[in-house]
């Protein structure tokens, strides 16, 4: 097994003691190196696996069903991958603009930490380390959401701290039952448990409990309503971090068990998950139509794109798996760039209600050229990214014929069209707003600005690259979804990898 | 505020036994119960102690430790001994056995568990340490 397997969770975990350490620019300096660190390593381990290799790893030598498996297969790659690029970035937009109270009180820190749990929910083969990689996460963002202590925060803070409670309450609660009901937590002793079964109740149950406790983690239809109490409150770091990332764990541990481990009781919800998968992305999106706050119509928009996730998983195809996978790509990095940019024009302009901001376009032609691109892409334009996603999974939609699905795909995203031209409108193209004259007084010094600046345009840049060459991309998430099907009469290529490493150390041979 | 001379008295008398105590638990935890986290709270009561009887400004400038340092060696440590096994038996936090015979004492059986147990031992110490240390010193901070 290559050492690298591990690193994803040891250089966060070590990044995130060191930034406690009482010398302001030694934190920084530390939270800075190990954030690049993990983004080396996730490039090492996206060009390991980028063949379709699949590395597993058993914690302490035990064998699969007792030990723990770290898992990297294509799809847990990518989501590494993304994790890092987004962590590095973000990072560096946080370490410019993050004030001085928030990081005496361990900003820095929990930024790590979120990342030890992000990184360790996508390489973990075990729910019930699912559930710890997940408390993990959540524990920084509680803190990350309510430090600070402004009234919305807390007001938000509450919402967000409970719901995700109830969430994770149900999910162990699930994680119990699986263990009564098939002996093992495993992911891929699951898989093979689960298809030997033959009572489909009691993996119906199972299922809606896992589309319960992963769907409020994922905001997905009426499940929702916490993500705009909450995301538009703390700083844009933070919401760029959680929009981009944060709902999206979600919608991977879904994929997880509902299409590896429960594939015959996920077939049978197939007509909720498709009006779930269609109510969220209209609310969403109607939700978004009617925002004038920039950050809360993002917000919304992060449950509408839930929505097309969602869709992958109705429709339930290797093909549509793979164009979801596509789509998870487009909307981290989309949905961020667009955050980060609005935090951009918020650092000129002082605002980022669309009343009062105006004539951007003219003052400052580089930021509204980063949004073009970014909002065009969010909606489905081509050559952007946003519009080989979706093609590839309306495509994957009518090859199922779940046409309804398709046609409301659609609508929305014409719906997505119209409130990106409305902030267009409002922010970059009239002449001026109630308050903007362009001379907004910022705390940060020039090198700061740039910083944040430069971060928010290799966003842009690279949902620009996955516009123009997503040939690579679809590949991989190609190679990605195929792991999780069965074919044929053999098991899946993850749980035969995941198999076969155990056998290598002694292991149960099922 | 004043601070009774008894408690002092006590306080200090019941430090080493503490550490101690919880050195005994953290050895014993390999396979009885204990264990490095038992160990580690064990251990910080001791401090925590201290800090009651003497007030949290006093202990800190006796230490003269930063406690969120000790929680950052900690987490090094139990990292080392995940990486031992790592190196040598190719899986992270494989187990590695040293088992010396020494005369007069017996056999010993030290392992990579035993030490990354210690880690556990040192992170719990110092990060029970630390925020007991700040709350103290925020709510001595209002007595005043």
């Amino acid at each position: 097994m290559s050492p690298l397997i591990i690193a994803p969770i040891l250089i966060p975990l070590i990044t995130g003691f060191s930034a406690l350490l009482k010398r302001r620019g030694r934190r920084r300096v530390a939270f800075a190196l190990g954030m690049s660190a993990n983004l080396i390593a996730a490039v090492l381990m996206m060009a390991s696996t980028f063949d379709g290799t699949i590395l597993v790893s058993q914690m302490g030598n035990h064998p699969m069903p007792f030990g723990i498996s770290l898992v990297v297969d294509p799809l847990s790659a990518i989501m590494l991958l993304l994790t890092a690029v987004m962590a590095f970035l973000v990072g560096i937009f946080a370490l410019a603009t993050i004030d001085a109270n928030r990081e005496r009180f361990a900003f820095f820190p929990l930024f790590a930490f979120l990342i030890v749990g992000l990184n360790f929910a996508f390489l973990t083969g075990d729910l019930f380390s699912l559930y710890v990689a997940f408390e993990i996460m959540l524990m920084s963002s509680f803190v990350m959401v309510t430090l600070g202590g402004e009234r919305g925060q807390l007001e938000g803070g509450i919402k967000y701290v409970t719901i995700n409670l109830i969430s994770s309450t149900i999910f162990v609660v699930a994680a119990g039952l699986t263990y009564t009901v098939a002996g093992t937590l495993n992911i891929a002793h699951l898989a093979i448990r689960f298809s030997e079964l033959a009572d489909p109740g009691v993996t119906l149950v199972l299922a809606g409990m896992f589309l319960i406790a992963f769907g409020i983690k994922a905001a997905i239809f009426p499940l929702f309503f916490w993500l705009p109490a909450s995301y538009h409150t703390p700083p844009i770091a933070v919401t760029a971090l959680f929009g981009g990332l944060l709902t999206k764990v979600g919608v991977y541990a879904m994929w997880r068990m509902l299409i590896l481990v429960l594939p015959a009781a996920t077939a049978v919800l197939q007509p909720l998950l498709i009006v779930i998968s269609i109510l969220t992305m209209i609310v969403g999106v109607l939700g978004a139509v009617a925002q004038m706050d920039v950050r809360r119509l993002l917000s919304f928009h992060v449950i509408s794109q839930i929505g097309y996730l969602l869709m992958s998983l109705a429709i339930g195809t290797s093909e549509a798996l793979s164009a979801g996978i596509f789509f998870m790509v487009h909307v981290i990095l989309a949905k961020t760039a667009l955050f980060l940019i609005s935090g951009v024009v918020h650092e000129f302009e002082g605002s980022y209600h669309l009343k009062y901001l105006g004539g951007v376009t003219k003052r400052h032609p580089g930021a509204a050229l980063m949004f073009f691109v970014a909002a065009l892409a969010l909606a489905g334009i081509p050559p952007f990214s946003g519009f080989w996603a979706k093609l590839l999974l309306l495509r994957a939609g009518i090859a199922a014929e779940q046409y309804l699905l398709v046609g409301v795909g659609f609508a929305v995203s014409l719906l997505t069209l119209y409130s990106m031209i409305k902030i267009w409108n409002e922010v970059y193209w009239k002449p001026n707003g109630k308050a903007s004259n362009g001379a907004h007084a910022s705390p940060l010094t020039k090198i700061e600005r740039r910083a944040m600046i430069g971060a928010a345009a290799v966003m842009v840049a690279l949902v620009f690259a996955l516009g123009i060459a997503p040939e690579p991309v679809i590949e991989l998430s190609n190679r990605a979804a195929a792991d999780l099907f069965p074919t044929g009469t053999q098991q899946s290529g993850y749980v035969e990898a995941v198999v076969a490493a155990s056998a290598d150390i002694g292991g149960l041979s099922e | 505020m004043t601070r009774s001379p008894f408690f002092k008295f006590l306080a200090r008398a019941m430090m080493p036994i503490l550490i101690l105590f919880s050195i005994f638990f953290l050895l014993r935890g390999h396979n009885q119960p204990g264990g490095g986290f038992v160990g580690g709270l064990v251990g910080a009561s001791s401090i925590v102690l201290m800090t009651l009887a003497y007030g949290a400004e006093e202990v800190a400038r006796q230490m003269r430790f930063d406690f969120r340092r000790v929680m950052l060696w900690g987490v090094i440590v139990a990292v080392i001994a995940g990486m031992l096994g790592l190196i040598f038996q190719s899986s992270f936090l494989g187990s590695i056995w040293f088992k010396p015979y020494l005369d007069g004492i017996g056999r010993l059986e030290l392992g990579t568990p035993a030490l990354f147990d210690a880690g556990v031992y040192i992170v719990v110490f110092g990060a029970t340490v630390a925020i007991v240390m700040a709350m103290a010193e925020e709510s001595d901070r209002e007595v005043e």
